[in-house]
């Protein structure tokens, strides 16, 4: 069987005849809700704004590639290779909140509930805190990735070789979490107690905060470019294989010791990942276009869009758990309302 | 989803020693009236003055594989341009890597052979290696980078031969040829190159791997020195010794070695041969190349390496007539020579 054909597959239920086409006219990088308006990241310059009619509106950002971009809710933060770190509101409103004085490329962007923002180009890592204090740090080599703990003002620095939890307020010298390689995307789970990198080879490393013991979580055939925390953060969704890769937090080991839930098997790679906000369920996106809507309790799937095109590289819930928009590397988008 | 082998961006690797005359290189490939669009990635703290749009300043991180092979090594900065840059796709039609002059060009090359996602998009077009006719011949001696990139070149531009007499330029060229005759060669002054001589190579190619011999620039004096050089001189000596006219030097650590055989090879013991030396010495093995006959295979098979890296494919049929000739090439550091051959040999169905 060369196609997947979920079509001819009666024991899945089908959402396709729901989901509002949107004519973003570009591929989206990733997708993000201010509000109940879905936001499409181009890879190139715009934004395009959807709002719950469905209009759309473009919105330039950048004056070049779309480097990275994150989102509290609230706002959009973005940088791009022009150098700049652009704020973008539900209104459409631009905002540039810091231009890199050699104009070197913005790798990443973290944004912190309280309004702080962090951001890197190179081996420089900034934060500027909500009352518009700046300071930076530079790390060993270039910043793979950035995250801020929930709690605190406290910053994971991925990069080659560990990852440094940064205090930016505080006197204390940064902590180093030291493991072999490169490190290229980072986050907390919501509890606090855990750190997790996706690497530069197919796996994830993680450390409990505790006591800095190491946990390995590796097997993928390719490399993971998405992670999600599940409801509560009882388990972080991952792509990078076949199926969705959920590795369980739930006890004070975290996954150590334990085999991940393998859910939603297809023959193609799971691109993207992104975990309901308020219940166990999560939707995945794929290599072939295909998205999922998966129960995690046993798997149960739920058909949002069939294969036959470029990967999906974005998905995302609106804050309430009431929408999921989605985006193709081909330029196709979509919504659905529940 | 890969694209195929056309469609993919060519990137072109520029190296070479300090002062050789690489900037002036990229300038010249820049400024030429092409119709196209270059992406220029450097080192941020080299040589200034590059005139182009889409320019990127690179920090030449090396990082190892977490995979326990320490010849391993990637340009983690370059993993990260190659992944931005993928979102200007159509915004350039090809890419130039300049390194450092002190830089090792096996990182850069194994990223585009590790590295799924920038293979997806982007393939090696070629390393070209710009020489200083006047000063190659001292850092040879004494800059084992400059070796470095000598040895690993598919193109060498020998440039500021308006600085140095016929008989150094000899000599300087069979220096380079001691190390890696298998380059192709040109001499410039001011890097005075056809842009089609350094560009679109397709040097990593499998399916342009025809013909693999070494390269013997005629010595000027109107005869034809045909030397066949499948063999290694096993002494070391730094002295040239002349064979009609054409000096050959024997590079003390750097060598090539070639192998051939017209009579097949037996795939189940050459593949797990090739695939065991780059295991245990692919430190060693800089390049690698070959074309092979196997037994009762219709088809010629070609494959080439870095280091511990390779690839190989069926290539085409064997035409009617054609010898059904297996030729090998390694390009390395103290490469065990006899070790070499008698694996080669072994592989040799009787």
């Amino acid at each position: 069987m060369k196609e997947f054909d979920p079509g001819d597959t009666p024991s899945i239920a089908s959402l396709t005849d729901q989901v509002r086409k949107l004519a973003v006219g570009m591929p989206a990088t990733s997708v993000h809700f201010l509000g109940d308006t879905a936001v499409f990241i181009g890879a190139e310059e715009t934004a395009a704004m959807v709002n719950e009619a469905g209009e759309i509106s473009t919105v330039t950002v950048h004056g070049g590639a779309v480097l990275c971009a994150a989102s509290d809710g609230k706002r959009i933060v973005s940088g791009g290779d022009d150098g700049k770190v652009v704020a973008l509101d539900a209104k459409g409103e631009v905002a540039v909140l810091a231009t890199d004085a050699k104009r070197r490329w913005i790798d990443n962007v973290a944004l912190h509930p309280d309004g702080a923002v962090a951001w890197s180009a190179g081996k420089t890592a900034f934060v500027r805190s909500g009352r518009g204090e700046e300071k930076s740090f530079d790390a060993p080599s270039t910043v793979g990735g950035l995250a801020f703990a929930p709690k605190g003002l406290r910053v994971a620095v991925a990069h080659y070789n560990g990852v440094t939890l940064w205090f930016p307020n505080m006197a204390a010298k940064p902590e180093f979490l030291e493991w072999a390689g490169s490190h290229l995307a980072v986050t907390f789970s919501p509890d606090n107690k855990f750190l997790v990198t996706g690497m530069h080879e197919p796996s994830l490393h993680g450390w409990r905060l505790a006591d800095n013991r190491h946990m390995r979580m590796s097997g993928y055939p390719g490399r993971v470019r998405s992670m999600s925390w599940s409801v509560g953060g009882k388990g972080l969704a991952t792509s990078g294989a076949d199926t969705v890769i959920i590795w369980p937090f739930t006890s004070k080991d975290g996954p150590m010791g334990k085999e991940p839930a393998m859910l939603a098997p297809l023959q193609a790679r799971v691109s993207v990942v992104a975990c309901h906000p308020k219940q166990d369920i999560m939707a995945a996106g794929y290599s072939d276009g295909t998205i999922l809507i998966v129960r995690l309790e046993d798997g149960a799937e739920i058909l949002v869009r069939r294969n036959g095109s470029e990967p999906v590289s974005a998905l995302a819930w609106n804050a309430k758990g009431t929408l999921l928009a989605f985006g193709t590397e081909d330029g196709d988008a979509g919504l659905l309302e529940f | 989803m890969s694209e195929p082998s056309s469609q993919k961006i060519p990137v072109t690797v520029l190296t070479g020693y300090l002062g050789a005359g690489k900037t002036t290189l990229l300038n010249r490939i820049l400024s030429e009236n092409h119709g196209k669009k270059y992406a220029v990635i450097v080192n941020e703290f080299g040589e200034i003055g590059i005139d182009n749009d889409l320019i990127i300043g690179a920090d030449e991180e090396v990082f190892e594989m977490n995979n326990g092979c320490i010849c391993c090594t990637v340009r983690g900065d370059l993993v990260r341009i190659m992944e931005g840059l993928m979102k200007r796709k159509g915004k350039f039609d090809a890419i130039i890597v300049e390194t450092t002059g002190l830089a090792d060009p096996a990182p850069v090359a194994q990223t585009f052979f590790v590295d799924e996602d920038v293979q997806k998009n982007a393939r090696l077009d070629a390393v070209v290696t710009v020489a200083d006719a006047k000063w190659l011949s001292d850092r040879l001696k004494d800059a084992p980078e400059a070796k470095n990139q000598i040895a690993f070149a598919d193109v060498i531009v020998l440039n500021k031969t308006d600085l140095v007499s016929k008989a150094e330029l000899a000599e300087v060229e069979a220096r380079i040829r001691g190390i890696n005759p298998y380059a192709k060669l040109h001499r410039t002054e001011r890097c005075k190159v056809a842009l089609a001589d350094v560009l679109e190579r397709g040097a990593f190619d499998l399916d342009r791997i025809l013909e693999i011999e070494p390269e013997f620039l005629d010595a000027g004096d109107g005869h034809d020195h045909h030397h066949d050089h499948g063999h290694h001189h096993g002494h070391d000596h730094d002295h040239g010794h002349s064979h009609g006219g054409l000096k050959h030097y024997h590079d003390e650590d750097m060598q090539s070695l070639s192998l051939r055989s017209d009579k097949p090879l037996d795939p189940t013991k050459f593949m797990p041969w090739l695939q065991n030396l780059v295991a245990t010495e692919g430190q060693k093995i800089l390049r690698s190349k070959g074309i092979l006959a196997f037994t009762d295979d219709d088809d010629r098979y070609v494959f080439q390496g870095v280091h511990m890296m390779l690839e190989g494919d069926h290539q085409r049929k064997w035409k009617d007539g054609e010898a059904r000739e297996s030729r090998v090439v390694f390009i390395g550091r103290e490469l065990p020579e006899q070790m070499i051959r008698d694996g080669f040999e072994s592989c040799i169905t009787t």
